[in-house]
């Protein structure tokens, strides 16, 4: 059975389309969750895609944290669900505490979209379980709001609990440490700026996105059930 | 039954210290090409002004407390300034 993952939609998100493709062309069930949704039950993991969730007036995710479905999202993250916010869905996850920091503007007060060479810092996570750490993977960024910024002591705490995901070869946007991506504690709420689910295509330019979305899809672990394939005894 | 009574409240947003201001650092860096020396320390912000029902000034203050620090602001990054400017009178 394909792996069943919510794709959540804000007023203003709009690559919900782009994760559904990239998450089906994988072999997952991708569905659309509306952000007025209060469970999120029936599904393995899910994607908070990129957007402008409510605008995105006042601070990026300031509003969107604050939908019903994410007291959903929150119990199903504490419940050990993989979680993975991109762009937007990174500024939502922080915004709404379920990942330390924030996400400011851009160095140089400047729109970035262009490819960019990440580097994959740990295996540890759900977005990058089974992904040789140091390997570069070249997926697209696209934002105004993604200089990464927390204080010291939260640095301190992830870079000695190994929970920097993917730092950028070359930083493009002023974040701390080069840091693309985070995940938190327990290792299943992953935030990253990039856009994996657009760099699945050849015709694109890269399918680097697509080792990140396979991680995720193999990062699900479920009870063995009828539908599972039979043990090779 | 009397109209509930209605305060000015103004917050002030601002980054905290230490936390990279690009839009301050970008401005002044701006200022001498338009001939203007001298200006250091810039630092960008925001301000909110709104009206909010409350009995006297101490709850207003503490309603407008609550708003900045539940919306308005977000302390991983930001800090902010309550100020009631008075009452509203219609």
């Amino acid at each position: 059975m394909a792996v069943r993952v919510g794709v959540v939609v804000f007023p203003g998100t709009n690559c919900e389309h782009d994760a559904v493709r990239a998450i089906e062309g994988l072999g997952g069930a991708a569905e659309l969750v509306w952000h007025g949704a209060t469970s999120v039950s029936g599904y393995d993991a899910l994607v908070l895609p990129g957007g402008f969730a409510h605008g995105d007036y006042l601070r990026p995710g300031a509003i969107a944290r604050f939908s019903p479905v994410m007291a959903a999202v929150a119990r199903f993250a504490s419940a050990g669900g993989p979680v993975v916010g991109i762009c937007n869905g990174f500024q939502v996850l922080t915004e709404a505490g379920l990942l330390p920091g924030a996400l400011q503007k851009n160095r140089g007060l400047r729109f970035v979209c262009a490819p960019a060479e990440v580097r994959v810092e740990t295996d540890r996570s759900v977005l990058t379980a089974g992904i040789e750490p140091g390997s570069v993977l070249s997926v697209p960024i696209n934002h105004f709001e993604g200089n990464y910024t927390c204080d010291e002591a939260t640095l301190a705490v992830l870079r000695a609990e190994d929970r920097i995901v993917l730092r950028y070869v070359d930083n493009p946007n002023g974040s701390v440490d080069g840091i693309a991506g985070i995940c938190n504690e327990a290792r299943n709420v992953v935030g990253l700026m990039p856009h994996p689910e657009r760099a699945t295509d050849p015709l694109t330019g890269s399918v680097d996105g697509a080792v990140l979305l396979r991680a995720l899809l193999g990062s699900v672990r479920r009870p063995a059930t009828a539908d599972a394939p039979p043990a090779v005894a | 039954m009397a109209s509930p009574l209605r305060y000015a409240v103004l917050v002030e947003v601002r980054l905290r210290p230490g936390i990279a201001d690009p839009q301050g650092a970008t401005i002044e860096r701006a200022l001498p090409a338009i001939g203007i020396a001298g200006v250091s320390g810039v630092r960008a912000g925001k301000a909110f002004r709104f009206e909010i029902e409350a009995d006297d000034e101490a709850a207003a203050w503490a309603r407008g407390t609550e708003v900045a620090d539940r919306v308005l602001a977000n302390p991983v990054i930001e800090e902010a300034t309550v100020t009631v400017a008075g009452r509203v009178t219609v």
